[in-house]
């Protein structure tokens, strides 16, 4: 009878779940500990939040063939240049807010959230905000009263969710932010704003 | 004593008892998860309804919510119910799991009320602690997390001692472990980080390994329990499958973690690492079932309950499509580019979370009633030839296949237009979501969603009626030697 057989029995397989489960766990604690440091804040991956000082490019890498994001000139938000501590607080209220008002079960950021509205891993670099001149002004007034705005030809609007000036500019500050992560070239294909002088 | 055919408590052990409890609250609010859906569907289509009253972003957060929370009362149920079985004793400290059910309850009362009629807070951490974490599938409020881990702890409390004090049977020793597993990894979503890297890194820890790993073990734990129940099958067969299903699913399982780590900011080896895991994913999903069904065949073993074996095989392929076949058609990076964050996730999330997870609880609601009705009559020659559970399991199967179908074309649709074609900026995505392939797509899933919807109606009335005045008592599952 093939239950006889050592690699039909229930304690040679028993063994292998132990082993395999915790082989598995220990890899990838491995992992998790070469990965958290690549990713904390001030990284090559993951920018500090200072970041928002300079303006936020996203280009065409030729060796890696996918775009990333590039540093570029001085272009403090909303025209103040921040220490450190203050751009983290900044940054630290945006995504407070976001939390709070539950941006993600309509938008994705980095993709994950859902699928009513647009993703908002490159918000800080969508056309849509027109000119880089008028852009931050933008963002605050749709995040604050979007309820009005033109929005798209069907229909779909964002709600009113009571965000007041302070908390708009830290989410716009956590968008500028975010957008400098390095995403392996996710979204794919992006087209930025126009942010030449 | 065994009253034949009435709802009668004295049927049920003491851990069955408590089972009932959760099953009930898990059968209301898989009512929640559908009619919130059906909502946010509609939203889909006709974008002013409920606005700014019951916005989309409620729905789908009651709708997901109530999904997490559904399956794991209908875990927890299921635990409680095979446990006096499996140890053959009683189960230590029933009294404060009975207490904790109640605490429990309450509190998600308390959360759904906060979710409909407070909704959202001011960028402070008071609001998430109180209102709501903003975090998919584990919004609810900190408070509300301290509460649920405090639970979970008496309920793995129960479960260790009760087993320690009677005897730990293969089932009994994989379940504990993997309680252990599924109550510490939630413990990794329980903080704030401003840096959303390694918040979605953690965040993908509670998500995953409970969905892709402890999720599905504990599943054959209660397929092992339920093909033992219902189709007389023996425990050697049950439980080696068990163990290689253990090794094949955490050997996939727990580095297919990889493939949500491709777009967050995480390095680029989580490419080979996650495409490679996941895409062995589906390999453990069919195994056990089909060896089961067929070894009960060569055996010409007697069904002891034909809808609970039909939900057992309807778990067996939708686990299989839709956690598996649907999960690797877009696991690997080089397409996960394109569909990432699209309408294919909410097609994948669909089936596969039915597919894996309503089946078999569902399959055990109607084992539970057979014995709650006093170990009633449940196989061939129901009253009706049994339409009310032929037309609930064809209705829900095929109203959420086509939910599925009709989400996998707008994704497509999606992909298309918005990814490959206009770049991923907030026009090329209207530009999709306007596209009338789109918008026929989230039609037709509108459509299945009112077809589940009868289903799921007809499911209630069935599980409140079969076996009433039921005067043959249960053929027994056993198998010719």
């Amino acid at each position: 009878m093939a239950t006889s057989q050592w690699w039909a029995s229930e304690s040679f397989w028993r063994k292998t779940a132990i082993w395999v489960t915790g082989g598995s766990f220990i890899v990838l604690i491995l992992l998790t500990m070469d990965t958290l440091p690549q990713i904390s804040t001030g990284s090559q991956r993951v920018p500090a939040y200072s970041v928002i000082n300079h303006r936020i490019e996203y280009k065409f890498d030729e060796q890696r063939k996918v775009q990333v994001p590039v540093l570029g000139a001085m272009e403090p938000l909303f025209g103040k240049e921040l220490n450190e501590a203050e751009a983290e607080a900044l940054v630290k209220l945006g995504k407070l807010t976001i939390q709070a008002k539950n941006c993600m079960n309509c938008h994705t950021l980095l993709g994950n959230g859902a699928y009513y509205a647009p993703d908002l891993t490159k918000a800080w670099l969508d056309q849509y905000w027109g000119t880089k001149e008028i852009r931050e002004e933008q963002m605050v007034e749709f995040i604050k009263d979007p309820s009005t705005r033109l929005h798209n030809g069907i229909g779909r609007r964002m709600p009113r969710l009571g965000v007041t000036d302070e908390e708009a500019r830290g989410v716009v500050a956590f968008l500028k932010w975010m957008s400098s992560i390095d995403t392996n070239g996710f979204p794919y294909n992006f087209k930025s704003i126009e942010q030449e002088n | 004593m065994a009253t034949l055919g009435k709802l009668d408590s004295a049927n049920l052990n003491g851990g069955q008892k408590l089972a009932v409890k959760y099953f009930t609250v898990a059968l209301v609010l898989l009512g929640a998860q559908v009619l919130f859906g059906l909502f946010a569907g509609m939203q889909y289509l006709k974008p002013d309804l409920f606005y700014e009253t019951l916005d989309f972003s409620v729905n789908r957060m009651v709708h997901i919510n109530a999904l997490v929370v559904w399956l794991l009362y209908g875990f927890l149920g299921s635990v409680y119910w095979l446990l006096e079985e499996e140890s053959e004793h009683k189960v230590v400290g029933l009294k404060l799991g009975n207490l904790i059910f109640w605490v429990l309850t309450a509190a998600v009362t308390v959360v759904v009320l906060v979710y409909l009629f407070v909704q959202i807070g001011p960028g402070k951490e008071s609001s998430l602690w109180l209102i709501n974490e903003g975090r998919e599938y584990i919004e609810a409020p900190r408070w509300a997390d301290i509460g649920i881990v405090v639970s979970v702890l008496v309920v793995f409390y129960n479960v260790a001692a009760t087993f320690s004090k009677g005897r730990y049977t293969g089932i009994g020793g994989v379940l504990v472990l993997d309680m252990l597993a599924l109550f510490g990894i939630y413990l990794a979503g329980m903080f704030y980080t401003t840096n959303i890297s390694v918040d979605q890194y953690w965040w993908w820890w509670v998500i995953h390994l409970w969905v892709e790993a402890t999720w599905e073990v504990m599943v054959a734990c209660i397929m092992a329990y339920g093909l033992m129940r219902v189709l007389g099958v023996r425990r050697k067969i049950v439980e080696t499958w068990l163990y290689i299903e253990v090794a094949l699913m955490f050997g996939s399982g727990i580095l297919g973690l990889g493939h949500h780590y491709f777009w967050i900011g995480t390095p680029e080896y989580w490419f080979s690492i996650g495409g490679f895991f996941s895409a062995l994913e589906p390999i453990p999903l069919v195994a056990m079932v089909v060896h089961a069904v067929f070894d009960a065949g060569a055996r010409h073993a007697k069904n002891s309950n034909h809808p609970a074996m039909a939900w057992l095989i309807a778990h067996a392929f939708g686990n299989f499509f839709g956690a598996g076949v649907w999960g690797f058609m877009h696991t690997l990076p080089q397409i996960n580019l394109y569909t990432h964050g699209t309408q294919w996730s909410a097609s994948h999330g669909h089936l596969a979370f039915f597919g894996a997870y309503a089946t078999i609880i569902i399959a055990m609601f109607y084992l539970a009633l057979q014995y709650w009705r006093g170990k009633t009559w449940m196989a061939g020659e129901l009253p009706g030839n049994g339409w009310k559970w032929k037309w609930s399991l064809g209705l829900l199967n095929l109203g959420m296949v086509g939910m599925t179908v009709s989400m996998l074309v707008s994704g497509y649709v999606q992909s298309q237009i918005e990814r490959a074609i206009e770049g991923s900026t907030w026009i090329g995505y209207f530009a999709a979501q306007a596209h009338p392939w789109f918008t026929q797509g989230m039609w037709w899933r509108e459509l299945f969603g009112v077809m589940f919807a009868v289903g799921f109606v007809l499911l209630v009335w069935d599980l409140l009626t079969i076996g009433r005045g039921e005067t043959r008592a249960m053929q027994p599952a056993v198998a010719e030697e």
